[in-house]
């Protein structure tokens, strides 16, 4: 058998350094980039760049406002707000990674199976994902928090609950799309392994699409996490998260707004930009999907 | 078509038995006794074993679901722990609070047709850019933030809108929703107006339009009986599909203004354990999802026969 020359794509490197420059090209989209950016760098260094110590009590600073010393002022038990919001990114950026990377492999795998078994597989796993999908999202989150107590893992199982099924409602149409493909036949005729196809053949095809929806769901994890929080089902107290801050805040939202104002900023930074980002991805990636 | 429903109705009603299994074994999973939860840690030994029986408590979980299944058909959800009254009862108190809600976001979301289809039409200007970029804020912004926003400008430092409570008399009660009501509605007039959007151009490249304009028809009446006609039904079904979403937030801003309704319901029996309650609250709007959804797939269906393959 002779070698048949490849016409090689533009190596792994290269593209991945294009598909930044376009994302990042635009006012928005390098606005996108440099929050999306900050967000990961505050979140993992939070404990080295915090001005004071997020939980420290100073009774006799309380609700101070923005000063010179404290930046956006503190809270009703005097703590530093910017430090709290600072440790929050951890907490929120902790939720984010570990929530959305364990729903997207769930999803995608439940979702390649969907497709790739037999029909009553195929239908039981959809009437699931259905299922899930008519179960009112926070009617579930309450009761998963009745039942477990709050905690960071009570929001990171609500989140991976909630959003699996649309990692595997896309995948499995992709892949039901991409099954009968003549590449995939080829592969099938050369006797290649179904778990071979699926890791080295699908896989790769579905990923852009799979990664666009993950860039979206950010914000809902963030989201979910300010709703518990504020309930008071979220994260437990003292450990400051952005929900919770928000929670003091509107508490003392009549001594001042300050609080409120500042801990809905970086929310707002991190969901808008998490949003733009993945819209951009998907016009780049997949002009197809463009609703 | 009516093969179609009577298989969609049958699927919505496995959806909503399935659900409440899943509430069913969840709640087997709390560690200790029900019965310890619900009565306390001071309740006397006979006490607990009369309320285990009325439970049906020493029964297997499916002997329980199968009884609060009677019940349900029965129209009995069983009783408040605390108040000792009928859940229905208690429901049917609550439930057009967060109807009137929902139903005045669903009216504000429309505001997103306008935006959408003028933003469509004059693809590419200023109003375009401005309104994209300002949608997808609102879409990724948690309702709860929005919400709070407005509180603050709003409420405590403008002074014009109240914050808490559903108010009384015609006035008051349309005063005490429009916060709330913004709160959510906002993200959905982003998210409509971006899908109007995406649709009109769509409708507005294909071989119909182009007819219409070549005999020389008005651009306005065009747009409305070529284009819109064709480019809204879809969105107005996305919308029923969203509800759930909608329920959802609908909840968390009860909670944020303070007003009585189906949330507000679910949050109390969630915190003080109220088992009756929760599973009653989740029924209903279990219940009311699934409708929702069923409904606009079917009426989606009747408008478009090619959707009907994805929905299989």
């Amino acid at each position: 058998m002779t070698d048949i020359p490849a016409t090689n794509p533009p190596s792994r490197k290269k593209r991945i350094s294009r598909l930044f420059r376009d994302l990042c090209s635009s006012p928005l989209g390098a606005f996108s980039c440099f929050i999306v950016l900050s967000f990961f760098v505050v979140g993992i260094f939070a404990d080295f760049i915090t001005p004071y110590d997020p939980i420290k009590i100073d009774i006799r600073n309380k609700l101070t406002g923005p000063t010179r010393d404290h930046w956006l002022g503190t809270d009703q038990l005097g703590r530093d707000v910017l430090s709290r919001l600072i440790v929050g990114t951890k907490v929120a950026l902790y939720l984010a990674v570990t929530s959305v990377s364990i729903a997207l492999v769930i999803g995608t795998v439940l979702g390649m199976l969907a497709a790739f078994t037999n029909r009553w597989v195929d239908w039981a796993l959809l009437l699931v994902f259905d299922t899930v999908r008519s179960f009112p999202g926070i009617m579930f989150a309450l009761t998963v928090v009745a039942l477990f107590g709050p905690s960071v893992n009570s929001i990171v199982a609500i989140v991976v609950v909630s959003t699996f099924p649309s990692y595997a409602r896309l995948v499995r149409t992709q892949v039901m799309s991409l099954r009968n493909a003549e590449f995939i036949e080829a592969q099938r005729a050369m006797g290649a392994s179904l778990p071979r196809i699926l890791r080295l053949h699908i896989l790769p095809n579905v990923i852009g699409p799979v990664l666009i929806v993950a860039s979206m769901d950010v914000p809902l994890v963030i989201g979910v996490e300010a709703g518990l929080s504020f309930l008071g089902l979220g994260v437990r107290p003292p450990t400051p998260s952005w929900g919770a801050i928000l929670n003091d805040g509107f508490t003392f939202i009549r001594n001042t707004s300050w609080i409120v104002f500042a801990g809905g900023l970086p929310l707002i930074l991190t969901t808008v930009a998490f949003t733009s980002l993945g819209e951009r991805l998907r016009d780049i990636l997949d002009p197809k999907l463009r609703k | 078509m009516i093969g179609y429903a009577i298989q969609r109705i049958g699927v919505a009603i496995l959806i909503v038995l399935l659900a409440i299994t899943a509430l069913f074994i969840m709640i087997q999973f709390v560690p200790g006794d029900p019965a310890n939860v619900m009565l306390g840690p001071r309740a006397t030994p006979e006490l607990k074993e009369a309320l285990r029986e009325r439970l049906h408590l020493n029964d297997n979980v499916f002997v329980q679901i199968y009884y609060f299944f009677i019940g349900v058909l029965q129209g009995d959800l069983g009783a408040d722990l605390t108040s000792n009254r009928p859940v229905v009862e208690i429901l049917a108190e609550q439930v057009p609070y967060t109807a009137m809600l929902v139903l005045s976001i669903l009216l504000v979301t429309l505001l997103g047709i306008p935006i959408g289809t003028y933003a469509a039409v004059h693809r590419g200007g200023a109003f375009d850019q401005i309104s994209g970029v300002v949608s997808v804020s609102l879409i990724a912004v948690p309702p709860i933030v929005i919400g709070l926003y407005l509180i603050l400008f709003f409420s405590v430092q403008l002074k014009w809108l109240p914050a808490i409570g559903a108010g009384e008399g015609s006035f008051g009660v349309i005063k005490h929703l429009i916060l709330p009501t913004f709160a959510i509605g906002l993200t959905w007039i982003g998210y409509v107006s971006r899908l109007v959007r995406a649709s009109v151009i769509d409708v507005l490249m294909q071989n119909h339009v182009k007819t219409a304009r070549a005999f020389g028809i008005p651009e306005n009446r065009v747009l409305r009986r070529y284009v819109l006609r064709v480019a809204l039904p879809a969105t107005v079904t996305v919308l029923g599909v969203s509800i759930g979403f909608i329920l959802s937030s609908a909840v968390i801003v009860e909670i944020l203004f303070a007003r009585p309704g189906i949330g507000k319901l679910a949050y109390d029996a969630v915190i003080s354990r109220n088992y009756p309650v929760v599973m009653g609250t989740v029924l209903a709007s279990t219940v009311f999802i699934v409708i929702a959804t069923t409904l606009s797939d079917l009426l989606n269906v009747m408008l478009d026969p090619r959707s009907r393959e994805q929905n299989t």
